[in-house]
């Protein structure tokens, strides 16, 4: 049952082989077994989630379905949800307990889930490997020795340990595509604006974007069904038609063109992640697709552009946590700016003041122009590099990231090394493109390897489609760790 | 020296919307402390803003009645600073193009026009309110007014004097509410006024250094701040010194500014592009939309007062004031087109003083427009002296007989004599009873004639119309 699919699941329920309160119950019986290990959840409220699945019972029961009522979702606890401990990973927010529910959430409610719990993440979602979190770090199922990834690490490392059916992440610079790799899950990062941000704490609102994280494409393409939509209160919202993203699921892919930059495959990945992608490939043409050359002579410029434009954003976004009104205030202080430095100083980890650092420096007067709007230039052409490659492909495929899993410890000294685990990813979010990461086998310690998937605009349905087709023929995904 | 007085101002207008400028919440004065704040107004985490509508409506419209260029796209900006009563840690404004660039506004200082160009005026929102009094040592903070739509208008520093600013600060007063984007009610802060001032030598071109004096709120305060600073800058620069650059506060009280902060200890805002907020595209048909709804605008009037009424530049700009007041002038002069100047000395003069004596505007009259052109008239055509029409008003103010002019003429026995021939006996009965004055006056004494004026009204106990006892007593005078 823990591996069942979405779709299983909701016809269990359906044919009453099991309630929602006893598969809510199964859950949190794992989650009670595993978490302690993996440290995937901050906040599991039994109470709460057996609530919700009493009621999504009584739908049931009534015969007003849909295809999650009565399933557990573990949300990532950056979603504001209303009576939850909402702490985004940070002692800042370690006592803020949400009044009201983040559009994601209310669309999870409306459609009968279970929020099973919030999950862990890096601190304010800055990070890649989940050690930024005030809450302590989360472990790869696969390999306690090794991190889920990050920011979304709890979520991943929820799917992956089988604690969670399914869970929402937020991807900035690959928090959703990279964790789902490092953990051998699937995830999609949709296009920007197709998931509202109201109630999804900002980390670089220009870039943030939430999105599911699930065993399958299959079941990533019911998420998206609940997870997308308008919603006024957010002003990057997109305007447009609710759209069915499992329509194309069973499309065959023959004449599929894939574009393969030229950048991505030179240097930097390692062997074992190279041979698992070249596999994946050729399973793409035994299923009619072809494979193309292109190339994004701008990518080796978007971790920079990102690690300018990100920190600018977050600099500003993380100044309303001042200790007036609400989370964390340090206990000692002599006058208002004290109160202001102590608060600040002791709420927020090391990462997280990094980047409020950079992002307060490359916005200041006589800066601003050398590094913010040079940055925004640049963002441009890493958009342009890809509508130019998508006039020779439908999608582009890549590894999610240089390498496997790595240990714990083993970068968290060392920033620029941590970044670069985004290399590939951060792209997509610069331009807004919709990213997703599929597992295409395994590495070096046995660690999973992610296949990175960029579509252009709006493709979510076709890159779904892609994914799916490639998860008929392989079994990659319904692999689980042992445990 | 002589030295030359440059003021600009900046001037914060409440824009009059139901709502804040980025949350639905209630821009209501004075509801109990945070009652009117939303979570977007908290600041909490994960909220977003989303621009009213309205408010940019009213920024177009101000755009448009001062003939500035409406930016599209415009962009909102953050403005980042720490302060308790900004919750956000920024707040949300322009920087970059602000909605309304250029422009300029005629003022009327005496009888002389002048024209005073606007930079910009761009939209913001305000903070929320800190209270340091009643808290034991801790501030309270009040985030009903946080959220509440601004829009700064900015001019440049083309006015040299305190009197030009007041009179600057007023027609923009008159023009925001004339158009309706702002209630401009000063105590509850909808209207404020920050003044940059500095001095030159006469005839230099260069400007001298400037201080920025803070959150005037009347404009008597505008005016005796200014007098305060020119004067402190002055003695400053006369004596060898020289002006440093800063923010000063005008203290009401003791009528002086103070340093509130200088140059140095100025916050860099880091201002960059509001990634929550897309640009603000508005589209020509808007634009064309507002500016059909305009109404006619102040300036307009006061030109056509001049050249179709031939009332002089002062009287039209005093009538032009508030919209209340210009169109209770047309109301009466187009029922008096041939008394339009006795109708603007009417409202300039008895009914503005005894508006003031009960602290009402001209909106508040009890008498309206169509009662007073029907007491003008009755002056006119001699059915009451000018000095009983005054008592016909007061009775007309106090409602007396359902405000029916000729009934209140009657019942108050107010009526003129116009009966030639009893006129003419009492002119008779006066110059008998005072044969010496008589032979003065044709002995030359023109004092004399005033004199029997004077006796024929007293006579006529003041039911006489004295242009009509002019004429007859000086036919009967040869």
């Amino acid at each position: 049952m823990f591996n069942d699919s979405l779709k299983q699941l909701s016809e269990r329920l359906a044919n009453r082989e099991i309630s929602s309160v006893e598969l809510t119950t199964e859950f949190l019986r794992r989650i009670g077994k595993l978490n302690p290990q993996y440290n995937a959840f901050i906040t599991v409220d039994e109470e709460k989630s057996l609530a919700q699945a009493r009621h999504a019972d009584q739908k049931i029961a009534a015969g007003e379905t849909g295809p999650l009522t009565g399933i557990p979702i573990a949300q990532k606890d950056i979603f504001c949800a209303k009576g939850w401990l909402t702490t985004c990973g940070s002692k800042m927010l370690s006592n803020f307990v949400s009044p009201y529910d983040a559009d994601v959430i209310e669309r999870f409610n409306r459609a009968g889930a279970i929020n099973i719990g919030k999950t862990n993440m890096d601190e304010f979602a800055m990070g890649s490997s989940n050690e930024t979190s005030y809450f302590g770090p989360v472990r790869n199922p696969w390999d306690a020795a090794a991190v889920p990834g990050g920011s979304s690490g709890g979520s991943a490392c929820a799917v992956a340990a089988r604690m969670a059916p399914a869970a929402t992440g937020t991807d900035t610079g690959g928090s959703i595509r990279q964790p789902a790799a490092l953990c051998g899950i699937s995830g999609i990062k949709p296009t920007y604006g197709a998931v509202s941000r109201y109630g999804m704490i900002a980390f670089a609102s220009s870039l943030d974007q939430g999105g599911p994280m699930a065993k399958s494409a299959e079941d990533l393409a019911l998420m998206l069904n609940v997870m997308t939509g308008f919603d006024e209160r957010d002003s990057t919202s997109l305007q447009r038609e609710k759209e069915d993203y499992g329509r194309d699921l069973s499309k065959p892919l023959s004449g599929l063109r894939i574009g393969l930059p030229r950048e991505y495959f030179a240097k930097g990945m390692s062997s074992d992640v190279e041979k698992a992608i070249e596999q994946a490939l050729d399973e793409y043409r035994r299923l009619g697709a072809e494979t193309v050359e292109v190339s994004l002579p701008n990518s080796p410029l978007s971790i920079p552009v990102y690690y300018v434009l990100a920190p600018a954003e977050a600099s500003s976004n993380l100044s309303r946590f001042d200790g007036v009104r609400y989370g964390y205030r340090a206990q000692a202080f002599q006058d208002l700016a004290e109160m202001y430095r102590n608060t600040r100083a002791e709420g927020f980890g090391a990462e997280v003041k990094r980047r409020i650092l950079i992002g307060t420096y490359v916005l200041s007067h006589g800066y601003y122009d050398a590094y913010y709007i040079k940055a925004q230039k640049l963002r441009r052409l890493i958009a342009q590099d890809f509508k130019n490659a998508f006039k020779q492909c439908d999608v582009i495929m890549g590894p999610t990231t240089p390498a496997v899993a790595f240990d714990l410890g083993e970068k968290s000294s060392d920033p620029i090394q941590m970044y670069l685990s985004d290399i590939y990813t951060s792209a997509a979010n610069l331009a807004g493109l919709p990213g997703m990461s599929i597992p295409v086998g395994f590495g070096d310690k046995m660690r999973p390897v992610g296949l990175h998937i960029i579509g252009d605009y709006f493709s979510e349905a076709r890159m779904l489609n892609i994914a799916h087709q490639y998860q008929l023929v392989t079994d990659w995904h319904q692999r689980a760790p042992d445990l | 020296m002589q030295w030359e007085i440059v003021i600009g101002l900046e001037v914060h207008t409440q824009l009059s919307t139901q709502s804040k400028i980025f949350s639905g919440a209630s821009t209501a004065y004075g509801a109990l402390p945070n009652t009117q704040a939303s979570f977007v107004d908290l600041a909490l985490p994960g909220v977003l803003p989303v621009l009213n509508r309205g408010a940019v409506e009213r920024a177009i419209k101000f755009g448009l009645a001062v003939n500035a260029t409406i930016n599209s796209p415009s962009i909102f900006a953050r403005k980042n600073y720490f302060y308790p009563d900004l919750p956000k840690g920024y707040q949300i404004s322009q920087y970059e193009r602000p909605i309304v660039e250029g422009g300029s506004i005629a003022i009327q200082v005496g009888e002389t026009e002048k024209t005073i160009r606007l930079t910009r005026a761009h939209l913001e929102e305000d903070a929320g309110k800190s209270l340091h009094e009643d808290f034991h040592g801790m501030s309270g903070i009040d985030l009903n007014r946080a959220g509440t739509p601004l829009l700064e208008i900015v001019s440049e520093p083309d006015l040299r004097s305190s009197a030009e600013a007041v009179a600057y600060a007023k027609t923009l007063h008159a023009l925001v509410r004339w158009i309706g984007i702002c209630d401009g009610n000063m105590q509850e802060g909808s209207f404020r006024c920050d003044a940059n001032v500095s001095v030159r030598p006469r005839g230099q071109e260069k400007y001298g250094t400037r201080c920025e004096i803070k959150n005037l709120n009347s404009f008597r305060f505008l005016e005796k701040a200014i007098d305060f600073e020119v004067e402190r800058q002055i003695e400053i620069l006369e004596e060898g010194g020289s002006i440093r650059q800063e923010t000063r506060l005008f203290d009401a009280n003791k009528g002086e500014t103070r340093t509130m902060r200088t140059k140095e200890d100025a916050n860099d805002y880091r201002y960059f592009p509001d990634p929550d907020l897309l640009p603000v595209e508005i589209a020509p048909d808007w634009i064309e939309q507002l500016r059909v709804s305009l109404p006619e605008l102040p300036q307009a009037r006061r030109e056509r007062y001049v050249t179709e009424y031939g009332l002089s530049g002062y009287d039209a700009a005093v009538l032009t004031s508030s919209r209340e007041m210009a169109d209770y002038f047309e109301a009466a002069a187009k029922q008096l087109p041939e008394r339009v100047k006795l109708c603007a000395n009417w409202i300039m003069g008895d009914i503005s003083a005894r508006l003031n004596r009960d602290g009402l505007d001209i909106g508040e009259c009890p008498v309206g427009p169509a009662h007073v052109a029907q007491l003008i008239n009755r002056i006119q055509d001699g059915t009451i002296s000018g000095k009983a029409a005054k008592t016909v008003f007061e009775s007309l103010w106090q409602g007396e007989q359902g405000q029916d002019v000729d009934a209140i003429i009657e019942a108050k026995g107010l009526k003129q004599m116009s009966d030639n021939s009893a006129l003419e006996k009492l002119i008779d009965d006066v110059l008998a009873a005072n044969a010496q004055q008589v032979a003065d006056y044709r002995g030359g004494k023109e004092k004399a004639f005033n004199a029997l004026v004077g006796q024929v009204m007293k006579a006529a106990q003041g039911k006489a119309n004295p242009a009509q006892v002019n004429a007859m007593l000086k036919e009967k005078l040869g």
